[in-house]
C-alpha cells in the first residue's frame, strides 16, 4: 500500500520569481477517484498560481460540498481555506471578502453545489460582483453521492444505470452572462493549455470571474451514453480562440494577423490576448457572447475559451463604498464606535 | 521521435542504472529487496551467480554502480549498494546445496587457466558445471590473485577470501599453486582444448630519479611491498614513510605502513587532491588514520647520505587546465621541498608484462607489448588462447575481471563446441506486473527519505595495532534493512499502453518528480527542453508512446523517476502498470 507522495522533487525543478517550485503550491494528496477531471483542475490551479508567482498566504480557498468542493484540500496547502455547507460557498466568500478585501478568493464548487442547492446563492454572488474567481467543476452529476443526474446534465444524456435525463439543463455560462458577471469563460479539465491561461486571467481580473470547467466523473459519468465523458467532450469542443495571458511585467512579443487578435488589458496592466477562431467574435460584447453560446449549443457544440470580459466592472466594495483598509485590520474601537455614534446615526435617519 | 521499443531488453536495462553500470550486470535492486526481506542466503546467491565473490566485493568493490545510482540524482548520496552486498554475505546461511552440480562424467575437454585471480576463477566457476576438466596454475601459494596479494587484510579478511575461492576450487578444479608458468608454449604442448590467460598486471612502476640506486635498500615498489606483507615475508617498516602516488595502491600502502610501525606516514602526489585516482572513500579512510596528503608535489630526487636514504626532494607545482580540460602541472618556482624519511613506497602505477609468452605462438602483440584481444570474445589471434582480467586490457578491478571471466567462459565453451564465437547468447529477461490491488503492489513502493547510513568502523587505536583487524564492521541487520529501504526499485518499470489512455492527465499531475508530459511529437533535441521539467540529462533516455487520440504523445523522462507507482495508481484505465523487469546476463552452457 503506498498512496504516499514522496517529498523528493525534480532536482532541477523550475522556480518562479518567488523561488517557489510548482510543488510548493500543492496540497494533500487527492482522495478522489483515479482519473477524476477535478484533479486535473487542481493541477491547473497549481500551475496558474505557480506561474503568476502568487504568495500562498494571500489566497483564500472556499468551497461547498461535493467531490469538487473537496479539492481545495488538494492544492495550495499553504493558503487559507474554508470548506462550507452545501451550496453556501458564496455566502462564506462574501463574508470573508467583506472582512478582508486584500486576499484573493478562489471559490470551487460543483454543478450540484451551484446549479441545484446553491442556485440562489450563485445568482446573488454574481449580481453583487464579488471580487473572486468562481470555478464550477462541472461533471453533470452528483459525484460524491454516487452519480445522480445534476441540473447541468443534458437532455437525453444517460446515467451510469442507463436512464436518460428528461429535464432541460441549466447552462451556467449563460446564467452568469445574464446575471452580469464581468468575466465569463468555459474550459475542459483535459485541456490545460486553455485552462491555465484562463485561470491566470480570471485571477488577475478585478471583479467576479466565472469559469465553468467540464470535468468528467470517471466513476459515474464517463460511459458512452453520457455527454460529459472524456471522448464526447473532446469531440464537441469548439473554442472561441486561443487565450494567451501576458502579465504586465512582460512585453507582448507575439503578434498575430490583424483582426484575428483581440487584446484586453486588465486592471493591473496585464493583457489577455485572444487569438480568435472566428473573425467576428467580440469578447467584450455581452449580448453577442450570449448569442454565440446559444448558437453553439444548438449545433451541439460546447463553446469554450474566454467568452466575455468587462474590464471596467465595479466590485461590491466600490458599489457600497467600503473603506480601502480591510475591516479585519481595524480595531474594535474603530469597528464599534460606541453608543454615541449609533445615537448620531439613528438621529440622522429620523 | 519514434515510439520506444520496450521489447528490446536494452531499454529497460538502462533504466536500472546500477545494474547497467555494473560490469557483471548484477541484478542489484533484486538482491536489495531480498535483504530487506531478510532473505540473506537468496540475496547472496543472486550475487554469487553474477559476481562470484559477494563477500569480497561487498568489502572491496570499486562500485561503478554507486555513482550511477538514481538515488544520487534525486538526493545527495547513492544507495550503499556495495555494503549491502556484504550484509547478504555476512548473514547468509548454508548455501552449498544451492551451488551448481558438477557432473561426475566429464565432457572430455581440458582447459588451462594461468593465474588464479578473479578472472580465471570465474572461468572455472562457469565451466566446471559444464563438465570441463580444468588445470589452474599460479605462482602464489593459494588462489585469489591480487585479492590475496594486494588487498590488505584490514579491508578483506583472509577467511572471507578463502571461503569464496574454495567454493570454486572445491568444484574439482586441479590447482597447481606455487607453479610459475615460464612458457606458454609448454602449456600449449600439453594439448589443452583452450588456454585462458588471467595473469593480471603484475609489474609495479618505478621512478628513476637521482639517488635511486644508492637508496635502493629503502625503496620498495608498492605492490611488491603489499604482497610481501600479505605472504608474511615482511612485518615492519621505518617510522617515517613517504608513499609516492595517489591511487588506491598508495592508500593501501600508507595504511599498511601505519600498521607495521610507520608513525609519520605521508602521501606525496603530483596531482591536486580532486584529481587523485584513489576512490573518495579510500582517501577518507587513509586520512582517518592520520595520513596527511601533500598534493602538487612532483618527486625530483632521492637524498642519500653516507650510502643511506635520508629523504626526498619535491618540486611544488600548480595544475593548469586548458580549454579542453587537459591538465598541465606548472612549477610554482619555489625552492624544492625536502621531506625526511626512512622508507619510500612507490605506488605510481602498474603495468602488464608477458615475459613468459613466446612471440612465435601466433599471438599478436601491439606496440605497447599488449596482446591483441577481441573486446567481445576475449580471444587472441591464436584461436585457442583467451585473455581476461587485468591481463587483457590493463589494470582494472575485481568486478571487471569477473565480467571478463564470464564472457571468456562463453567463448571457450562455444569454441570447444565448434560454434561461432560472435553469436553470443541473448540475456535472460522477464517482465511481470506487480499489481495486487488499487494501491497495492508486490514491492514496497513507498520512497524512504532517509539519508545514506554510514558503515560503523572499528576504533582507530585498536585497528592500527594489528593489520588483521578489519576496519569496516559492516551494517548489522537493522542498519542493512534501513539502507535497503533507500533503494528506489528501478527495476520495477513503468510500462505504458497507449490504447488504454484517455488522456486525463492524472499521471502527469501526480508524479512527484514531474517525469511525464503529454505533448505534440517532435525531434528529441526539440522535445527535451519543452517537457514539464526539461530533460537535460542526455544520458538518460526518454520513453515515447505512439500517437494518442488527441494527436499528442506521452513522453516520460526516465532520469529521476522514483518508481513510486503513483502514476499507475492514479491511472483510471491501467494504461500505466508497474512491472518488474528481470535481466540477467546469460552464462556459458
Ligand atoms: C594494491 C591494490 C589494491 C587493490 N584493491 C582493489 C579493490 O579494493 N577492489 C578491486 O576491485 N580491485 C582492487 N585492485 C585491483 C584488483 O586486485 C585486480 O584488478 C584484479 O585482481 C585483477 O584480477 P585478474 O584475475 O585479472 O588477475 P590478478 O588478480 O592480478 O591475478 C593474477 C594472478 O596470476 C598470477 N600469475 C601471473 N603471472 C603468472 C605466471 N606466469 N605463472 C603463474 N602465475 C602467474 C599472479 O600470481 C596472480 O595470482 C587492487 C589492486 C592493487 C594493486
Ligand atoms: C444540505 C445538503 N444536502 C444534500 C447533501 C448531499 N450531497 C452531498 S454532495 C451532493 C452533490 C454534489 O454534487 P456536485 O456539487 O456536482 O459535486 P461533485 O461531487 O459532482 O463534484 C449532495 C447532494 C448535503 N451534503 N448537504
Ligand atoms: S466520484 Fe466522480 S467526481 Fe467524485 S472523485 Fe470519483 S470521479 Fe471524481
Ligand atoms: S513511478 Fe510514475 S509517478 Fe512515480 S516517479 Fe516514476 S513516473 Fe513519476
Ligand atoms: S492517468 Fe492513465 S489515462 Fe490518464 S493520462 Fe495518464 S496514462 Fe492516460
Ligand atoms: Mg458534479
Amino acid at each position: 500500500m503506498s498512496y504516499i507522495r514522496s517529498k523528493f522533487e525534480h532536482p532541477q525543478a523550475q522556480q518562479n520569481t518567488l523561488g517557489f517550485t510548482r510543488r510548493d503550491y500543492e496540497g494533500s494528496i487527492s482522495t478522489l477517484c483515479a482519473g477524476c477531471g477535478h484533479d486535473s483542475i487542481s493541477a491547473a490551479i497549481v500551475q496558474a498560481c505557480f506561474e503568476l508567482a502568487i504568495e500562498p498566504h494571500r489566497v483564500a480557498k472556499l468551497s461547498g460540498i461535493g467531490c469538487s468542493s473537496k479539492t481545495p484540500t488538494y492544492f495550495l496547502g499553504q493558503s487559507h481555506g474554508f470548506n462550507s455547507v452545501h451550496g453556501r460557498m458564496p455566502s462564506v466568500a462574501t463574508g470573508a471578502n467583506l472582512a478582508n478585501r486584500d486576499l484573493m478568493y478562489i471559490g470551487v464548487s460543483g454543478d450540484g453545489d451551484t446549479a441545484s442547492i446553491g442556485m440562489g446563492q450563485f445568482a446573488h454572488v454574481v449580481r453583487r460582483s464579488l471580487n473572486m474567481v468562481y470555478i464550477v467543476e462541472n461533471n453533470g452529476c452528483y459525484g460524491l453521492t454516487k452519480g445522480q443526474d445534476s441540473a447541468t446534465a443534458d437532455v437525453g444524456s444517460k446515467s451510469k444505470a442507463g436512464k436518460e435525463n428528461m429535464y432541460q439543463p441549466i447552462d451556467l455560462v449563460s446564467q452568469a452572462l445574464q446575471l452580469g458577471a464581468s468575466f465569463v469563460a468555459r474550459s475542459f479539465s483535459g485541456d490545460k493549455e486553455q485552462l491555465v491561461p484562463l485561470l491566470k486571467a480570471a485571477i488577475s481580473h478585478h471583479g467576479f470571474a466565472f469559469i465553468d470547467v467540464i470535468s468528467p466523473c470517471v466513476t459515474f459519468n464517463n460511459h458512452p451514453g453520457s455527454t460529459k465523458n472524456y471522448e464526447f467532450v473532446r469531440d464537441h469542443l469548439n473554442a472561441t480562440g486561443t487565450v494567451d495571458f501576458i502579465p504586465m511585467r512582460e512585453e507582448i512579443i507575439t503578434r498575430y494577423e490583424k483582426g484575428s487578435t483581440q487584446d484586453v488589458t486588465l486592471h493591473d496592466g496585464s493583457v489577455i490576448s485572444l487569438r480568435k477562431a472566428a473573425e467576428d467574435y467580440n469578447a467584450t460584447d455581452r449580448g453577442q457572447s450570449l448569442q454565440k453560446v446559444r448558437e453553439a449549443d444548438t449545433r451541439g457544440e460546447i463553446l469554450t475559451g474566454l467568452l466575455f470580459v468587462d474590464t471596467d466592472a465595479q466590485d461590491v466594495h466600490s458599489v457600497i463604498n467600503t473603506s480601502e483598509r480591510p475591516l479585519n485590520s481595524m480595531s474594535e474601537k474603530e469597528l464599534c464606535p460606541g453608543s454615541e455614534a449609533l445615537e448620531r446615526i439613528n438621529e440622522s435617519l429620523r | 521521435m519514434k515510439p520506444t521499443d520496450i521489447s528490446d531488453p536494452e531499454f529497460f536495462h538502462q533504466v536500472v542504472d546500477c545494474q547497467y553500470a555494473c560490469p557483471a550486470h548484477t541484478p542489484v535492486p533484486h538482491y536489495i529487496r531480498l535483504i530487506a526481506q531478510e532473505k540473506y542466503t537468496e540475496a547472496y546467491m543472486v550475487n554469487w551467480e553474477s559476481n562470484v565473490f559477494p563477500g569480497v566485493l561487498g568489502r572491496t568493490c570499486d562500485r561503478p554502480c554507486e555513482p550511477a545510482c538514481r538515488r544520487g540524482r534525486v538526493e545527495e548520496e547513492p544507495v550503499a549498494i556495495c555494503r549491502l552486498k556484504r550484509v547478504a554475505a555476512d548473514n547468509k546461511e548454508d548455501y552449498k546445496h544451492l551451488l551448481p552440480k558438477i557432473p561426475k562424467k566429464k565432457n572430455g575437454k581440458r582447459i588451462a587457466l594461468i593465474g588464479a585471480g578473479p578472472a580465471s576463477l570465474t572461468v572455472a566457476r562457469d565451466l566446471m558445471p559444464l563438465g570441463y576438466e580444468i588445470d589452474l596454475y599460479d605462482e602464489q601459494p593459494a588462489g585469489g590473485g591480487m585479492m590475496r596479494s594486494q588487498i590488505p587484510s584490514f579491508r578483506l579478511p583472509i577467511e572471507v577470501l578463502d571461503e569464496e575461492v574454495n567454493t570454486i576450487t572445491d568444484m574439482g578444479v586441479l590447482t597447481h599453486y606455487n607453479t610459475y608458468v615460464a612458457s606458454l608454449k609448454e602449456i600449449l604442448d600439453k594439448d589443452y582444448d583452450a588456454v585462458f590467460v588471467g595473469t593480471g598486471a603484475p609489474r609495479g612502476k618505478d621512478l628513476d630519479l637521482p639517488g635511486r640506486k644508492e637508496a635502493d635498500a629503502n625503496i620498495q615498489i608498492g605492490i611488491e611491498f603489499l604482497a610481501s606483507v600479505a605472504f608474511e615475508h615482511a612485518d615492519s617498516i621505518g617510522e617515517r614513510v613517504l608513499v609516492i602516488g595517489g591511487g588506491n595502491t598508495a592508500m593501501d600502502c600508507c595504511r599498511t605502513a601505519r600498521r607495521l610501525g610507520g608513525k609519520d606516514v605521508r602521501i606525496v602526489v603530483r596531482s591536486p587532491f580532486e584529481d587523485m585516482k584513489a576512490s573518495p572513500w579510500e582517501k577518507d579512510d587513509a586520512m582517518a588514520e592520520d595520513v596527511p596528503f601533500y598534493n602538487n608535489h612532483v618527486p625530483k630526487e632521492y637524498v642519500v647520505e653516507n650510502g643511506k636514504l635520508k629523504g626526498m626532494k619535491f618540486e611544488k607545482v600548480e595544475a593548469h587546465y586548458d580549454a579542453d580540460g587537459k591538465r598541465s602541472l606548472v612549477p610554482t618556482g619555489e625552492d624544492l621541498v625536502f621531506f625526511e624519511c626512512d622508507d619510500v613506497l612507490m605506488a605510481v602505477g602498474q603495468e602488464n608484462t608477458f615475459p613468459w609468452i613466446e612471440r612465435d605462438l601466433d599471438i599478436e602483440f601491439d606496440k605497447w607489448d599488449m596482446p591483441s584481444v577481441d573486446k567481445v570474445t576475449f580471444q587472441s589471434t591464436n584461436p585457442k588462447v583467451f585473455f581476461g582480467g587485468d591481463a587483457a586490457f590493463g589494470p582494472e578491478n575485481v568486478i571487471t575481471a569477473v565480467a571478463h571471466g564470464h564472457q571468456a567462459a562463453i567463448s571457450i565453451d562455444l569454441f570447444c563446441k565448434g560454434e561461432s564465437l560472435t553469436e553470443r547468447p541473448a540475456p535472460f529477461t522477464n517482465l511481470v506486473s506487480q499489481k495486487m490491488g488499487i494501491h497495492e503492489w508486490s514491492y514496497d513502493s513507498e520512497v524512504a527519505e532517509d539519508v545514506r547510513y554510514a558503515v560503523p568502523h572499528a576504533a582507530k587505536e585498536e585497528a592500527l595495532q594489528d593489520r588483521m583487524i578489519e576496519v569496516e564492521l559492516g551494517f548489522d541487520k537493522d542498519l542493512g534493512y534501513k539502507e535497503a529501504e533507500r533503494c528506489l526499485n528501478c527495476d520495477v518499470q513503468t510500462v505504458f499502453t497507449e490504447a488504454r489512455c484517455i488522456e486525463c492527465d492524472a499521471c502527469m499531475d501526480i508524479c512527484p518528480t514531474e517525469c511525464i508530459t503529454f505533448t505534440p511529437n517532435g525531434d528529441e533535441e526539440e522535445l527535451r527542453p519543452r517537457l514539464i521539467q526539461p530533460a537535460n540529462n542526455l544520458e538518460q533516455p526518454l520513453y515515447i508512446s505512439d500517437e494518442l487520440k488527441t494527436g499528442r504523445i506521452m513522453v516520460k523522462d526516465e532520469d529521476v523517476c522514483l518508481h513510486c507507482g503513483l502514476c499507475a495508481e492514479r491511472c483510471p484505465t491501467s494504461a500505466w502498470d508497474m512491472q518488474k523487469f528481470y535481466y540477467s546476463v546469460t552464462k556459458a552452457g
